[in-house]
């Protein structure tokens, strides 16, 4: 199949509104004809739920969470850019078009990005009017933060819960809607295979996690925005529940996954403190404006620290190394995400890491205290270093903060087309489930305004175009599209309950983590990547033999929901390693070591690789098939970054 | 009350995080291949307000966060944790100490919102907004409907929860269209729930882990006041 | 047959018109304070129909706030004591009487009430239960302008100190006349 991303054709900036008006339309008494489902209700899922029930269609939406409160965009802190140029600093549409398009290190497509900086003034002007509590100045405007990425400021927030305070304006707006009875909710219920019929997306199966009754639900159209995969990582920033399962039963039906192996991992996270380890917690960014990122200068030292033989203070000066300043001496420690998270990691691989696992980077305060004082720091940064205090018992005012990268955000995702359509007709994607917007790197304070921007503006229209040549007929439960499915989820859950083996999910999960982290984490190799499809093939046979899943079908059960989910991420992690595998570049959150500059930086290979891997099923370990979608860039030129 | 059932762990470290514990735990029961304890968690960074417990007496243990920022140096070596679900008859128990707090989202659907459609609003600077009142909606707005208030509150009253709505509602400009009718509906549903009324004992406040003030409930029982004398609706 | 400033002011009031109004309207506002609030209560234990096994309310709120319904309940008692043996007694029992100069012959309230409390048991009755009001008031002043929704940055903080004065102060009034007369009851 040849893709076609149905990039509307003339000048950039009137792509969108060009498209909008060549759009067919459903006249708003034969909207109620229709019927939606959502598959999540986080920024994406919430807001693209809601839109469309405003419009009249019968939105039926879910979640596997308690509520859609819960969804994991609530925990996104620092903001969400808008091009709304409020503080006259030279913002425009264009420049965060070319931000984000630089920052994702020219892999994105153009006509999705411009549309993403064109909606995103309108997404704060929706927000605000939901009661959005935003930051504001004392004369009562809106206020605006500097973000990493950007030369202007153009991030609104809501002091470190800005995620959580959009998330709360989209939940609301839904709940609106349930209340109208144009929404039904369907929460602590999982999809778990998506239907088709005449090779359309036509609904969808489900899991009661209550019950465990297995259902169906067909619809004329689906929506996945079911978020990112970094959970296959184990350990990530990711909410516990957050998993791939849905993007990954529609992968297997015949959506494309595009980009797999893009993966953004943040350098400022509380280091892992144990095997016990469940998820690792973001520390902000902003930590790094005063902190100074340094290992000692030998592992010698090191070693002594990590035997608890000395303590961080005391370490001489010229005993520490502060690599970033030494390294980058124009942007020191305020170095891109992927280029601080690679450089900690070389300096642990060194041996010189700092906590007793030796994966761990001291984030100093001391320099920053003795100039501005203890109080301005407090007035900074006094809830974060309040956060660090209660998971790890050092008071980081008196002892250096221990930090490491950690997973955070999947760029990679479902492939779609500009109407955010997957190759399966009448199946979406939207916000981090799909791989349209960030490239190869995301910006900071990007990822809420993709999620809201699809939800909001983007797909209301697009579905439409779509829905207006669908017929009204409704495709009934008890077709055979939906029994067939239904058996196979069913077979699918009975197989895991009988293998009865003798390892727990858990023990699974952590281990294909540890592949992963070490062969397709931050640094990349050929060789490391297919040592890592072996022993990632082996995992999984290994699972389907020897799992041990307690309990019944029929009840709430943790395990199987776990043991269902690691299944899919058994696969995915094969299909991120063959994308990484394939790319013989390196690109923002994706870097190979075979692929650096002189100086150790990211060397892109714009000739042979500037296009989207989109990677086709073909069957149970069978290998998957390559289809490429160009990459074509009109209006800006490709160029190295550079932050000496 | 169904019976408390005493496990025991040798395998805690101080450094775990009390739901670390918990899976440490359940990593050994499913090895024994006994049933798991059921408990609710998602994002393990105090944020999505799912995780819940009431540990040794108290919503989220004793300290004032929530549970998946409790850790387990906050207890001592040999010690009894007990562990209880939030009891409420407006909270039914679904298993173990997994509850349903879907009272909660019909609350805010009784009208928790501002009624605007996407699209065809004003720009966003268009209405400012004094920091001060600003600042105050905001801290009303970062309840995250954990439940705990309910849990800690000796009547199960949901009072904390609804007014920390209403009054983010009630502080802003856009909120004031809808203004009585929203302090009506939300406290008609509050009450049908089942959920018990406000004692002023202040329980649940210092037990939120966001910290939201009683002054909210003040505000809403103003609103409420006003609402009932003044609105239209009979 | 002595002017006693203190019988005319109380023979002022037993005539006050005004007097008899407010007296009359507390006991239908604490009627309803009662049956108001036993629903309530009634209410509320509905809404948590198990309960916890280990409860550590005394960490997060006062012990008066989570036990009003205890603390009114004696209360209520005591006023039913107190309307027994004096209000009861005066408008229903044998009265002995007294001639005044200034009023004639009236009812001799003050020597039953004399006689009652030269009984150490019914002086230490009053007093206890006044305790019992202080701490029923400590919480019940400040938390019905709570209730009613005047809470205010400006006013909440006066609201708490009058809210401590009356609690400290009625009570300990009241429970200065049983211990006063008991004291005078000995000479």
């Amino acid at each position: 199949m040849m893709l076609d991303a149905k990039i509307p054709s003339g000048p950039l900036a009137e792509k969108w509104t060009k498209h909008k008006f060549n759009s067919k339309l459903v006249n708003p008494a034969n909207k109620r004809k229709y019927d939606v489902i959502v598959v999540g209700t986080g920024l994406a899922g919430a807001s693209a739920a809601a839109s469309l029930a405003e419009l009249g269609y019968n939105v039926k939406a879910f979640c596997f969470q308690d509520s859609p409160r819960r969804a994991h965009s609530i925990a996104a802190q620092g903001g969400i850019n808008a091009a709304k140029n409020y503080q006259n600093d030279g913002d425009s549409i264009f420049r965060l078009f070319y931000d984000t398009i630089k920052g994702g290190d020219y892999r994105a497509r153009e006509a999705n990005v411009y549309r993403l900086a064109e909606v995103s003034v309108n997404i704060i002007d929706q927000c605000v009017a939901q009661g959005v509590p935003f930051a504001r100045e004392y004369g009562g405007l809106l206020a605006n933060r500097s973000f990493g990425g950007a030369q202007v400021s153009r991030t609104f927030y809501a002091r470190g819960q800005t995620g959580q305070q959009l998330l709360l304006g989209a939940y609301s707006a839904l709940s609106r809607q349930v209340a109208n009875g144009k929404v039904k909710l369907y929460p602590r219920t999982e999809m778990l295979d998506v239907v088709k019929v005449d090779g359309k997306a036509r609904g969808i199966i489900t899991r009661n996690l209550i019950t465990g009754a297995i259902e169906s639900h067909s619809a004329h159209a689906v929506l996945l925005c079911t978020g990112g995969y970094g959970n296959v990582f184990f350990l990530s920033t990711n909410a516990m529940g957050s998993n791939v399962t849905a993007a990954w039963r529609a992968h297997r039906k015949g959506a494309y996954m595009a980009n797999p192996c893009y993966t953004q991992i943040h350098p400022t996270c509380i280091p892992v403190s144990g095997d016990h380890q469940s998820k690792l917690t973001l520390m902000s960014e902003s930590l790094r404006n005063d902190g100074r990122v340094w290992v000692p200068a030998t592992v010698e030292i090191a070693e002594k620290l990590r035997k608890g033989e000395i303590s961080p203070n005391d370490i001489k000066e010229e005993d520490r190394d502060y690599y970033l300043e030494r390294k980058y001496p124009s942007f020191g420690n305020l170095v891109p995400r992927d280029v601080a998270s690679r450089n900690a990691k070389y300096v642990c691989d060194e041996g010189r890491g700092v906590n007793e696992t030796g994966e761990a980077v001291f984030l100093d305060f001391r320099d920053a205290i003795l100039r501005d004082g203890e109080d301005t720091i407090r007035a900074k940064y006094g809830n974060l270093f309040d956060m660090y205090q209660q998971i790890t018992g050092d008071n980081p005012y008196k002892l250096p903060m221990m930090i490491y990268p950690a997973v955070h955000y999947t760029m990679g995702g479902l492939w779609v087309d500009y109407n955010l359509m997957t190759t399966i007709p009448g199946l979406y994607a939207l916000g981090e489930a799909n791989f349209s917007d960030h490239g190869a790197n995301r910006l900071g304070a990007s990822a809420l305004m993709q999620g809201l921007a699809d939800g909001y503006f983007v797909i209301p229209y697009t579905i439409g175009d779509y829905l207006a040549s669908t017929p009204y007929d409704k495709v009934p439960t008890d077709h055979e599209a939906f029994k067939t499915a239904e058996k196979e989820v069913t077979d699918r859950l009975n197989k895991l309950l009988s293998i009865k083996g003798s390892k727990t999910v858990d023990y699974f999960h952590k281990k294909l983590g540890k592949i992963m982290w070490d062969y397709c984490g931050m640094a990349r190799t050929e060789e490391g990547l297919k040592k890592a499809k072996k022993m990632i093939q082996e995992l999984r046979a290994d699972f389907w033999k020897d799992v041990k899943v307690i309990g019944t079908n029929e009840e709430l059960n943790q395990s199987l929901e776990k043991a269902n989910r690691v299944a899919d991420f058994l696969e995915l992690g094969e299909l991120m390693i063959d994308d990484a595998l394939n790319r013989n570049e390196s690109c923002g959150g994706h870097f190979r070591e075979e692929y650096q500059t002189p100086e150790g930086e990211a060397l892109r290979d714009d000739e042979n690789f500037a296009y989207v891997a989109a990677w086709e099923y073909t069957g149970d370990n069978a290998p998957e098939i390559l289809h490429k979608e160009p990459l074509v860039f009109e209006n800006v030129k490709l160029t190295q970054r550079s932050y000496k | 009350m169904d019976p408390l059932k005493t496990i025991k762990s040798e395998a805690v470290s101080a450094d775990m995080s009390f739901l670390e514990m918990l899976d440490v735990l359940n990593e050994e029961l499913s090895e024994k291949g006994e049933d798991p304890v059921h408990f609710d968690h998602d994002c393990r960074e105090g944020i999505c307000g799912m995780c819940s417990l009431h540990i040794n007496g108290k919503p989220h243990g004793p300290q004032q966060t929530t549970t998946c920022q409790l850790h387990m140096r906050s207890f001592k070596d040999g010690d009894t944790i007990t562990i209880e679900p939030w009891r409420a008859k407006a909270f039914p128990v679904m298993k173990d100490l997994v509850v349903d707090r879907s009272a909660f989202d019909r609350i805010i659907q009784a009208g928790g919102y501002v009624s605007v459609n996407t699209g065809g609003v004003p720009d966003a600077n268009e209405i400012p907004i004094p920091k001060k009142i600003a600042d105050e909606a905001f801290d009303a707005a970062t309840c995250i409907g954990c439940g705990a208030c309910v849990a800690a509150c000796k009547n199960a009253s949901a009072m904390l929860f609804t007014s920390a709505k209403i009054s983010q509602l009630a502080l802003l400009p856009q909120g004031q269209v809808e203004r009585k009718e929203r302090a009506e509906k939300m406290i008609a549903q509050m009450d049908a729930e089942g959920f018990g009324a406000c004692t002023n004992t202040g329980a649940c406040s210092a037990e939120c882990p966001k910290g939201i003030s009683l002054t909210n409930i003040a505000r809403m029982n103003r609103e409420y006041f006003s609402a009932v004398v003044s609105s239209n609706n009979v | 047959m002595v002017a006693n400033p203190l019988i005319c002011t109380l023979r002022l009031m037993a005539n006050n018109p005004l007097i008899r109004v407010v007296s009359i309207l507390n006991f239908v506002f604490i009627a309803a304070h009662v049956v108001y609030s036993a629903i309530l209560t009634k209410q509320n234990k509905s809404a948590r129909p198990v309960g916890y096994a280990v409860a550590n309310g005394a960490s997060n709120s006062p012990w008066a706030s989570r036990n009003m319904g205890l603390l009114g309940t004696i209360l209520l008692l005591f006023i039913l004591v107190h309307l027994r043996g004096f209000w009861y007694e005066v408008k229903f029992g044998e009265m002995p009487m007294v001639t005044y100069e200034e009023s004639g012959t009236i009812k001799d309230v003050y020597t039953i009430v004399a006689a009652s409390y030269e009984n150490v048991g019914y002086a230490l009755f009053y007093v206890v239960c006044m305790g019992f009001l202080a701490f029923h008031l400590s919480h019940g002043f400040s938390s019905a302008f709570q209730t009613l929704g005047l809470n205010h940055v400006k006013y909440s903080p006066v609201i708490k100190k009058v809210g401590y004065a009356i609690t400290i102060l009625i009570p300990t009034l009241f429970a200065a006349i049983p211990v006063v007369m008991y004291i005078q009851s000995l000479s």
